[in-house]
């Protein structure tokens, strides 16, 4: 895999610590996103991953007690996403999420990929019509809804679900796509969709995703970060965090070996 | 740099750990035979040689049993890391390992035909003799640096292998003037150049042991690259 030696930044995490209530989850991470690459959390349960990749949209902002050290600068504007004056909303606009279990509104296909465009206040059929279908197709899922983009989401199979959620997540146009662990509620054939189409998307957006899957992790992504306990321990291409890894800590851990 | 701490899948460390011991076990099986066809060598032992051929059919067993395991470890644990580095370089090391062998049934058969033409390689013995013992020492150092994962004597048997190199090259040179000053010897000197390029071999297999170690522990391949750079 061919990665250029100093591609543009999407993001980038500075010094960044994250606190619930007394509990520090993230102790000063600094962390750059490479545009239009995928980049994998790893690390054991509880190091902090998933923490992290949620200040990226702000959804710590909707618990009281949790507070925030450092920045993520977001690029090309420079914007820290974690400034008081940014608006989440207008961040979740952004940057786009899918989480571990599908999560489809109680609604039809159409309206569940429509529904961000609606928020955004898109009244027009057709526009509509095009972006639903132009998402459908980018989460690779178009040929199988659509003879029945009225029927409800939630009677999709798990793995269609997920997609539905990608698509959903992609008719905004986000910049940057966050996946939390996309693929552990899912059997092989609709994990190996998945990670086809992170492959396919990474063309149009930047990816980051959190897996305990390491082979997954090995497949999909360009960089990978190793966290623990709260620390990022190692980042580095993909292709060398697998195959030497500089830190025995990350060593052990992609090996399965008890630190 | 090989961890001591443990797979959390106990039965992962076990695979790996018989892997290792199995490649011991054909490396020290090969570094027999290489023994056995130096002294048939020079004592004549011609008997020894159905030994040697029957031998190498271990070694070539050996080889199929270990790569067999090395795609079971693949399949089963997909290794990471140090771990994918130990298999992809001992299903490399078997290759040397049993192209060493092959060597070695070459020198045995060379043998043979020396002795039952009526000659005795003695003439050309000593320089022989010590190219061979240089190379099983090779061979020896070459799986002390695998079970150790000692990259220092590793190194060591990289540059060794240059000196049996020469050696050889001057063997060559020997023979040749024998050759044109008695025409006589040419039988005989095309087996002990047979037998001397075989030896040499086995000391290019040791040498490619020994960067596999390097490998495995460090994670950089110097195969093709001038001595110099290592």
């Amino acid at each position: 895999m061919q990665i250029q030696e100093n591609p543009a930044l999407k993001a980038e995490a500075r010094n960044l610590s994250f606190f619930y209530g007394n509990t520090q989850a993230l102790k000063g991470i600094n962390m750059p996103i490479h545009d239009k690459k995928v980049t994998a959390l790893i690390g054991p349960s509880g190091c902090g991953k998933s923490t992290y990749l949620r200040s990226f949209n702000r959804m710590h902002d909707l618990y009281p007690g949790n507070r925030y050290e450092g920045e993520i600068r977001f690029f090309p504007d420079n914007t820290n996403l974690l400034s008081p004056e940014v608006d989440p909303i207008e961040v979740r606009m952004r940057i786009g999420m899918v989480f571990q279990k599908p999560n489809p509104f109680p609604k039809t296909i159409y309206e569940n990929v429509a529904y961000g465009l609606r928020v955004r206040g898109e009244r027009n059929k057709r526009t509509l019509d095009d972006k639903v279908e132009h998402a459908l197709r980018g989460a690779a899922i178009w040929d199988e809804v659509k003879d029945r983009l009225q029927d409800l989401a939630p009677n999709l199979s798990g793995g269609q679900q997920q997609r539905l959620c990608i698509a959903r997540a992609l008719a905004t146009d986000p910049e940057l796509l966050l996946f939390d662990e996309p693929t552990s509620a899912l059997d092989p054939i609709a994990t190996g969709a998945i990670e086809e189409l992170v492959h396919e998307l990474k063309k149009r957006v930047t990816i980051l995703i959190v897996t305990h899957n390491m082979q997954q992790a090995a497949r999909v992504s360009d960089y990978t970060a190793y966290m623990y306990l709260g620390e990022m321990i190692e980042f580095g291409k993909t292709d060398e965090i697998f195959l030497k890894p500089n830190d025995k800590r990350t060593e052990d851990y992609i090996t399965g070996r008890m630190g | 740099m090989m961890t001591e701490s443990h797979h959390v899948s106990s039965r992962f460390d076990e695979d790996l750990a018989r892997l290792r011991t199995q490649v011991l076990q054909m490396g020290g099986l090969v570094e027999t035979q290489v023994a056995a066809a130096i002294d048939a060598y020079s004592s004549g032992e011609v008997g020894s040689v159905k030994a040697i051929v029957d031998g190498d059919r271990r070694v070539n067993e050996l080889e199929k049993a270990i790569d067999d395991d090395c795609a079971h470890i693949i399949a089963k644990r997909q290794p990471t890391a140090s771990d994918l580095r130990l298999v992809l370089g001992v299903s490399k090391i078997v290759t040397d390992l049993e192209r060493a062998g092959d060597e070695t049934k070459k020198i045995a058969k060379g043998v043979r035909r020396i002795y039952e033409n009526g000659h005795l390689p003695g003439q050309f013995g000593p320089g022989v003799q010590h190219l061979a013992e240089a190379a099983l020492n090779l061979v020896r150092q070459a799986l002390d640096s695998f079970a150790r994962l000692d990259t220092g004597q590793a190194t060591q048997v990289i540059r060794l292998d240059d000196d049996v190199d020469v050696e050889f090259k001057s063997i060559i040179r020997q023979l040749i003037t024998h050759m044109m000053e008695d025409p006589r010897t040419i039988t005989t000197s095309i087996d002990i150049i047979t037998i001397a390029r075989a030896i040499e071999r086995i000391g290019d297999h040791a040498k490619n042991i020994s960067e596999q170690v390097i490998y495995i522990v460090e994670g950089r391949d110097i195969r093709h690259i001038k001595e110099a750079a290592k």
